[in-house]
């Protein structure tokens, strides 16, 4: 590469198929080639990334940091990180379910078939499944669902059951439920049209799972409130649980303390880093946000 | 090949490429490598723990991003027992920022820190412009500068004193020259400038803290010459920060007067770029022929600047 390259920024991301020159990082800068960017919805966009096999290591949870165009002239300054919504290494792909609505997720929404996106990642600390656990309960929101769906691909691999509650607005932005299917996870669609998302009624789905045996440990993401009814039945019935947390960042790795949210644990209430420390937190520590 | 090398007083740096305090942290090792830097500086150290500011910290504006993240830490204990280990493990000169708002609490962090074997360096840092609401700090007046620089340089246990001044000052050249006759080794000029960003959506301020520092390529140019003027009065070395994007912005400083540079922004928006900007530095000098770096310190031509404006014109550049 010649200085000609990088008059603005410089330019050290790793292509697909380029000799690795930090092969033994555990993260990396990368760009990735637009094999597609389609709307699931009038909301929702679906990009699938071409990238470096270093990147696949990605795991369910972890995130990358986006350095996403600029949707209207003006420069996009900081990152936006986003978790993965499924690895496939076969194809060499990492894919992205995002909302279009805040800026850079809008420049994002304008990548197409064979533009190149920098990504840097994997990041952050992931879901964990514990051996004990037969069956999990995902609970997610929105967008949520998006950080929840590649869980629910690990459990399918470890042979652990998936209920999964999908909460949406209206039957049109209700995501990912084939996804869920084609895993094996038991779906159920609340939706807030027919008020089946209201807190009682989904308290009431999960202590009848709960009942069934089909509560080895919660995982939600997406939803101040239904993080705190999962709190409320995990402590009540003595079930472990995860959630995922979202914040603005900047460094991505831990370095800036931007991204901080507040976390009580043993009753002392404290500030943890959402890209280091998470984002995915022991569920009970959480306060909501 | 080039020797990228240089010296700030005893420290020997093999090139002159370091993070900015607060933008870097050991963690960064996991995306490159840190041996390959200029030096490790550690985020900015207080004595007692501190939470930090309120969120939000960090707000996009229409040139850069202001944030206000307020030292948070857990305080000299944690650092001394867990966060330096960290930093002894890579190779490069450790260079650690430190701040108090009261004297003679900073001279007792300072004596801390100096007591440290794997602590190379004490970075002084009066000039975080969000530790309060109120911008203030040490580096806004000559006074105040000269009698925190006195105090911190006695518990130095002879170890260098680089000291941060602020952008905020209004003659930061004054500043600079206090700083030096209270016994600063080196300036690291600058922090970042003191900014505000209203939201119109709800008329609040868009940050915790309400006050930011804008962190931005945009600086580069005033930082630039902050540091040539501050160059062309002291005989101490400095190091430059402020919006280094790319190898020619480090040449660009080394020129103004700078012995080498620090990095925040660029390595937020691309976390492998300090390592890249190292090695473009490096074919940079190379393609020019240039032997040693320190060839470029305070090599920029302007003796021959008072031109006569019609002369001027008739030059071809």
């Amino acid at each position: 590469m010649s200085l000609e390259h990088c008059e603005k920024y410089t330019d050290s991301a790793l292509r697909v198929g380029e000799v690795d020159r930090y092969p033994q990082r555990v993260a990396g800068e990368f760009i990735g080639e637009v094999v597609g960017n389609d709307w699931v919805n009038k909301e929702y966009k679906h990009l699938i990334l071409k990238v470096h096999e270093r990147a696949l290591a990605a795991y369910a949870g972890q995130f990358f940091h986006l350095l996403c165009p600029t949707p209207d002239g003006a420069e996009v300054w900081m990152r936006r990180p986003m978790s993965v919504y499924r690895v496939d290494k076969a194809a060499s792909q990492l894919e992205f379910l995002y909302k279009c609505e805040g800026r850079g997720t809008r420049g994002m929404g304008m990548l197409a078939k064979g533009d190149e996106f920098n990504i840097a990642g994997p990041l952050g600390k992931g879901f964990k499944l514990d051996p004990a656990w037969k069956n999990i309960v995902v609970l997610g929101r929105g967008v949520g669902l998006a950080t929840l769906a590649p869980l629910s691909q690990l459990a399918a691999e470890k042979k652990v059951g998936v209920t999964a509650i999908l909460s949406a607005r209206n039957p049109d932005v209700v995501m990912s439920k084939d996804l869920f299917d084609s895993l094996g996870a038991k779906t159920l669609t609340v939706l807030d049209t027919d008020k089946t998302s209201d807190v009682a009624n989904v308290e009431k789905i999960i202590e009848g799972l709960i009942k069934e045996k089909k509560a080895d440990a919660f995982f939600t993401c997406g939803s101040s409130r239904l993080l705190k009814l999962m709190q409320q039945l995990g402590k009540k019935h003595g079930i472990p649980g995860q959630v995922a947390m979202e914040q603005i960042m900047v460094c991505g790795v831990g370095a800036c303390y931007v991204c901080m949210r507040t976390f009580e644990i043993d009753g002392v209430k404290t500030l943890k880093r959402v890209c280091r420390d998470g984002p995915v937190f022991d569920m009970q520590t959480a306060v909501g946000w | 090949m080039v020797d990228l090398s240089v010296k700030i007083g005893d420290i020997t740096m093999q090139n002159p490429v370091t993070p900015a305090s607060g933008a870097f942290s050991w963690e960064y090792n996991d995306v490159i490598d840190l041996n390959r830097l200029g030096g490790l500086v550690a985020k900015t150290i207080c004595r007692e723990p501190r939470l930090g500011n309120p969120t939000p910290r960090m707000a996009e504006t229409e040139a850069g991003i202001i944030q206000s993240i307020g030292l948070p830490g857990k305080g000299i204990e944690y650092f001394v027992d867990h966060i330096v280990p960290e930093y002894a493990k890579f190779k490069p000169p450790l260079i650690v920022s430190c701040s108090s708002d009261n004297i003679s609490e900073f001279a007792l962090l300072t004596e801390e820190l100096a007591r440290m074997p794997d602590v190379d360096v004490i970075e002084a840092n009066i000039s975080c412009p969000t530790r309060n609401l109120t911008g203030q700090n040490f580096a806004m007046h000559e006074d105040y500068t000269s009698d925190a620089v006195k105090a911190i340089k006695a518990k130095c246990a002879g170890k260098p004193l680089w000291v941060k001044l602020s952008p905020n000052a209004g003659d930061i050249v004054s500043i600079a020259l206090a700083a030096e006759a209270a016994g600063a080794d080196c300036l690291v000029i600058a922090n970042t400038f003191l900014s505000l960003k209203i939201r119109t959506d709800n008329f609040r301020p868009a940050l915790g803290n309400k006050f930011g520092g804008l962190v931005s390529p945009a600086l580069k140019p005033i930082v630039l010459r902050m540091v040539y003027q501050v160059a062309k009065q002291v005989k101490i070395p400095i190091i430059g920060i402020g919006g280094v994007t790319k190898a020619e912005d480090v040449v660009e400083y080394m020129l103004a007067g700078a012995s080498a540079v620090g990095i925040g922004y660029a390595g937020f928006r691309n976390p492998t770029a300090l390592v890249q900007i190292i090695d473009d530095l490096e074919r940079w000098c190379d393609e020019r022929g240039i032997k040693k770096i320190t060839e470029l310190i305070g090599a920029v031509k302007d003796d021959d600047m008072e031109m006569d404006p019609l002369v001027a014109a008739s030059h071809g550049v």
